[in-house]
């Protein structure tokens, strides 16, 4: 049972990093009402601007800076050109239009980077591993992703508590109308939600970059994943967000090593599980 | 008779052996026969079709560019490594472009779209990557030569060289998928057959690199050795993770020749000494090889690999099969005959087909050496597919 | 959601002959393009009553379209007569499992939940030995009542999926007229409203479910047949909203809409296919183009 612990660890570590690409996905619904499918998109744009700046400038911390810069940049643009104006359309139009920029996505980086699966080296500094129980030994950068994760969680929860345009977006992630009867300006909330979103899925390709290469359709599988943690968790709630993730990495981890057949039907079980008890999530209001 | 009425003959009867009979006369030296290149010029494995497609340029390019006599036009296509859209991707080759024969591809679920066809129209197909065992053996047929490998193959030499070192017991890790489970079998087989055994096979969905669940497994399992069939990023990653889990001192890693086949460069020292078994490799040192690289590097400018050996072979197996038949690709029976009478001279080292069309073939063990995959010796020398299922109609 | 009057139908029928006479004046391979399409029209059509008519956008839809396909395979060889009944069965009892689930959510939840069922059943396929593996697998194709040589089958296809499409719009057709088909309508104008005058919506979206799923199922046999070739990769979700977009593209608002977008889609797609490699760039485009510029689609094109 000695791979009991090391397995946790591997879903815990997971689950963190599925929750930095959720929580901006359902910050995203709860306050634009907006549904996004091209989120995993931009993990995968992360992850491919983390192997080219590394590549580039032969330093690998220079990434996870940029992909943040870069995210909030590029997340502003899209939400100004294109989002802001789908706010209202019908779901479909929300489907296709974010399905286009997948295709889109995919087509820009075939043409950019190529088809190529590339590998990305481990910070020099962390590229040693840590030996834990049962003669296995833990990969030092695998426990900072780890700790980044942490922080940045704790750094979400203090932001949308502690601060003014934080208890705005929570608000808003709640009511959608309440934006505007506390006077705030919805525009720049929305922008700014849409725009943290978007650094976050993409700090969290540039962190996973090193620990699974970069390769053609990364984004795909970890954008159902994703999307079940928000079901779960409840569409606008971060907190449901953070255990939803941590209980998908786990089942997720632990299905594949111990029924590695349906690891992928296991997650989509859980979901069915919740919805069936409570339709719209574990931690929503409604 | 003019060429056109050999083609309308072809598409109204084609494949019967009234059809072979009535057109061998009608062919016309001059009129260009059509083979449809249909390999991944896109996606993954497009580094893959890019190599072979060279490869066969190359040799075609040695024959002033005819095959048979005749001249040669080659319509390639992109399959994208997709195999949903491989039947209407053969479909397009057959229907529309009216080719004389295919060569393809890598992807193993795409080759059958393209064997299924083969089969059905008694056209000759080369495949010259796929591995599936089906092509070569429930599935075999006249028309049909593997130029590559059976998955089979490379596994089983690299399991018969682990046993011949001591190892009693092994696992075997890799993608859930057919090349991932066929390997395993050849493993397995290879392993039995210097009185070891597989003990364990470890598995996770294609084309996942989250290793962690399963390297964890790896030491409370009570093997000596692991063996491992991935590729590409795969290969990359599981690699380098292996070594971050600090197994290599303790389950030494081997595998299949893919497992550092193109990728020594990022997978850096996790990679180094590692041995994998393949039937090519650095440093095979026979004239036709230093040959081959030589020419090869000056018409593409890149180094050579396994893919352009089996690239270049498809295209020599071709030209024997054609030139017996004097360019007629629909005389499938001579076709086959001159084939499996040959004996191929490839950089990897000459090689015969056996009964089920599947190159017999040395399979080297290599092991990685600043960034070259240097061969150490035969893992097993003259190796041929089981064939198991294979009835030629 | 309109439907088409004695005119247009009589312009469809019209349309559906010169389809049929295909085989007298085209090539093989015209001709697996037509059945490309109708396969995809019906998809696509399937769809529509959940899309278009009940404003349900659900993602699970090529899992019930790959589910129809994989009977074919599962069944081994059998006569076209227990095949697809036993396709549209299966597909239709699949989406009678998830269907009462992924209804009991509205609005973004249910396309997040069908879209993670979708996945589930591509996993199914895809992972398990179920499906015969992550490459897809050929499979012998059902019996009809009489032979059909290779060199026939295109055409024989054609006209094969040509009836079954009719059928299916025919039936569909009718079915919007009755009162079923209004109140799905009614779903769409005003889910609390159809609520409030008694009406089981519930129960309305989970037959028009069924009944879309075990469409979806036909189209999958039909495409089972005609290829002889399953993958996994008909089930994933890419394939789902390629039929959204079918539906965009000919107009969400008309019942023959999916056909007329499924033509349109095989053809901007084969002539893509000739001049470029980037499919994905056409797509994309063709998506943008339908979604900012062409909202009522190219059938609603003149309203």
């Amino acid at each position: 049972m000695d791979g009991f612990l090391v397995q946790i660890i591997n879903g815990l570590q997971y689950g963190l990093l599925l929750f930095l690409i959720s929580s901006g996905l359902t910050l995203i619904f709860g306050v634009m009402g907006v549904i996004n499918l091209a989120h995993g998109s931009l993990f995968m744009i992360g992850a491919y601007l983390a192997y080219v700046v590394a590549g580039i400038t032969g330093d690998f911390w220079l990434a996870p800076p940029a992909a943040i810069v870069g995210g909030l940049g590029f997340g502003a643009v899209l939400e100004r050109v294109l989002f802001q104006r789908f706010r209202n359309r019908e779901h479909l139009d929300q489907v296709l239009l974010t399905f286009a920029l997948i295709l889109l996505f995919e087509e820009a980086r075939a043409s950019l980077v190529g088809n190529e699966f590339h590998a990305v080296a481990v910070p020099a500094l962390l590229d040693f591993s840590v030996p834990v129980v049962g003669g296995f030994a833990y990969s030092a950068y695998r426990i900072a992703v780890l700790g980044i994760c942490l922080l940045v969680a704790a750094g979400m929860v203090l932001f949308l508590g502690r601060t003014r345009v934080g208890a705005s977006i929570r608000a808003a992630a709640e009511n959608p109308e309440m934006v505007d009867l506390l006077g705030i300006d919805a525009r720049l909330i929305h922008t700014l939600v849409f725009a943290a979103g978007t650094a976050l899925a993409m700090l969290a390709g540039a962190l996973a970059a090193p620990l699974q290469s970069v390769y053609p359709g990364m984004g795909d599988s970890i954008l159902i994943a994703s999307f079940i943690v928000v079901v779960i968790g409840g569409l606008g709630s971060v907190g449901g967000a953070f255990w939803a993730a941590l209980l998908v990495g786990l089942i997720d981890t632990l299905g594949q090593v111990y029924f590695p057949q349906i690891a992928g039907i296991a997650v989509c079980g859980l979901m069915a599980l919740v919805l069936s008890w409570r339709p719209t999530g574990l931690f929503s209001r409604a | 008779m003019p060429s056109i009425s050999r083609r309308s003959i072809l598409a109204g009867a084609s494949g019967s052996v009234i059809t072979a009979a009535l057109a061998t006369p009608a062919i016309a030296q001059g009129v260009p026969l059509k083979i449809g290149l249909m390999l991944p010029f896109s996606g993954t494995f497009a580094a893959l079709g890019e190599a072979i497609a060279s490869a066969f340029d190359l040799h075609l390019k040695e024959l002033d560019g005819k095959m048979g006599g005749r001249p040669v036009e080659l319509v390639r296509v992109d399959d994208e490594s997709n195999p949903a859209k491989a039947p209407s991707l053969v479909n397009r080759l057959l229907g529309r472009d009216k080719v004389d024969a295919l060569v393809g591809t890598v992807h193993s679920g795409v080759v059958m779209a393209l064997v299924q066809a083969a089969r059905e129209q008694q056209l000759p197909l080369i495949i010259p990557n796929a591995g599936n065992v089906a092509a070569t053996r429930e599935l075999c047929a006249p028309s049909v030569f593997r130029s590559s490998f059976s998955n089979w193959q490379p596994a089983y030499g690299m399991g018969k060289a682990l046993a011949a070192k001591g190892v009693k017991k092994a696992a075997w890790v890799t993608w859930d998928y057919a090349a991932g489970k066929e390997s395993g079998d050849g493993f397995g087989d290879g392993l039995r057959s210097g009185g070891a055994e597989l003990t364990k096979v470890l598995t996770l969905p294609f084309p996942e690199t989250n290793f962690q669940p399963i390297l964890a497994q790896l030491p409370g399992l009570g093997v000596e050795a692991v063996g491992a069939f991935f590729a590409g990023g795969g290969a990359i990653q599981f690699v380098k993770d292996y070594a971050a889990a600090g197994l290599r001192e303790k389950l030494p890693l081997c595998g299949s020749g893919f497992l550092t086949e193109g990728v020594l460069k990022p997978q850096g020292a996790a990679a180094e000494g590692l041995q994998t078994a393949l039937h090519y490799g650095d440093g095979i040192d026979n004239p036709k090889n230093i040959a081959f690289r030589a020419a090869f590097k000056s018409f593409s400018t890149h180094d050579a690999d396994v893919y352009a050996v089996q690239g270049y072979d498809a295209a020599q197996m071709l030209a024997v099969g054609l030139a017996a038949t004097k360019g007629d690709a629909s005389a499938v029976k001579d076709f086959a005959a001159a084939i499996r009478a040959a004996t191929i001279d490839s950089p990897r080292g000459a090689f015969t087909v056996s009964a089920s069309h599947n190159p017999i073939q040395t399979i080297w063990l290599r092991e990685a050496r600043n960034g070259e995959n240097r061969v150490v010796g035969p893992a097993v020398e003259a190796l041929a597919d089981p064939g198991t299922g294979c009835t030629m109609t | 959601m309109t439907r088409l009057g004695p005119r247009g139908n009589l312009f469809l029928a019209a349309a559906a002959l010169v389809l049929a006479s295909m085989p007298y004046w085209s090539g093989l391979y015209d001709m697996q393009l037509a059945s490309t399409a109708l396969i995809a029209a019906m998809f696509a059509l399937s769809l529509q009553i959940l899309t278009g008519a009940a404003g349900l956008v659900s993602l699970a839809h090529a899992g019930f379209f790959g589910v129809g396909a994989y009977t074919v395979y599962l069944l081994g060889a059998g006569s076209i007569f227990v095949t697809l009944p036993a396709a549209m069965l299966s597909a239709g009892i699949a989406a009678a499992v998830i269907g009462p689930i992924a209804l009991r959510t509205r609005g973004f939840y249910f396309l997040m939940t069908t879209l993670a069922f979708g996945q589930m059943l591509f996993f199914l396929f895809h992972d398990t030995p179920l499906g015969g593996g992550a490459d897809g697998v050929f499979l012998t194709r059902p019996s009809m009542m009489w032979t059909v040589t290779k060199s026939a089958r295109p055409a024989v296809f054609l006209l094969l999926n040509l009836v079954t499409l009719s059928l299916m719009y025919l039936g569909l057709w009718w079915l919007m007229g009755t009162m079923f088909g209004h109140a799905l309508l009614g779903i769409r104008i005003n889910e609390d409203r159809m609520r409030a005058t008694g009406h089981d919506v519930q129960r309305l979206k989970l037959i028009a479910f069924i009944v879309s799923g075990a469409l979806a199922g036909l189209a999958g046999h039909m495409a089972a047949l005609t290829d002889a070739f399953v993958s996994p990769e008909i089930l994933d979700w890419h394939h789902s909203a390629e039929a959204l977009l079918m539906i965009l593209l000919g107009g969400i608002g008309v019942l023959h809409g999916p056909i007329v977008g499924a033509f349109a889609l095989t053809l901007v797609r084969e002539f893509g296919q000739s001049v470029t490699e980037r499919q994905r760039l056409i797509e994309g485009m063709v998506i943008l183009a339908a979604v900012l510029l062409l909202r009522r689609g190219l059938a609603g094109w003149r309203r």
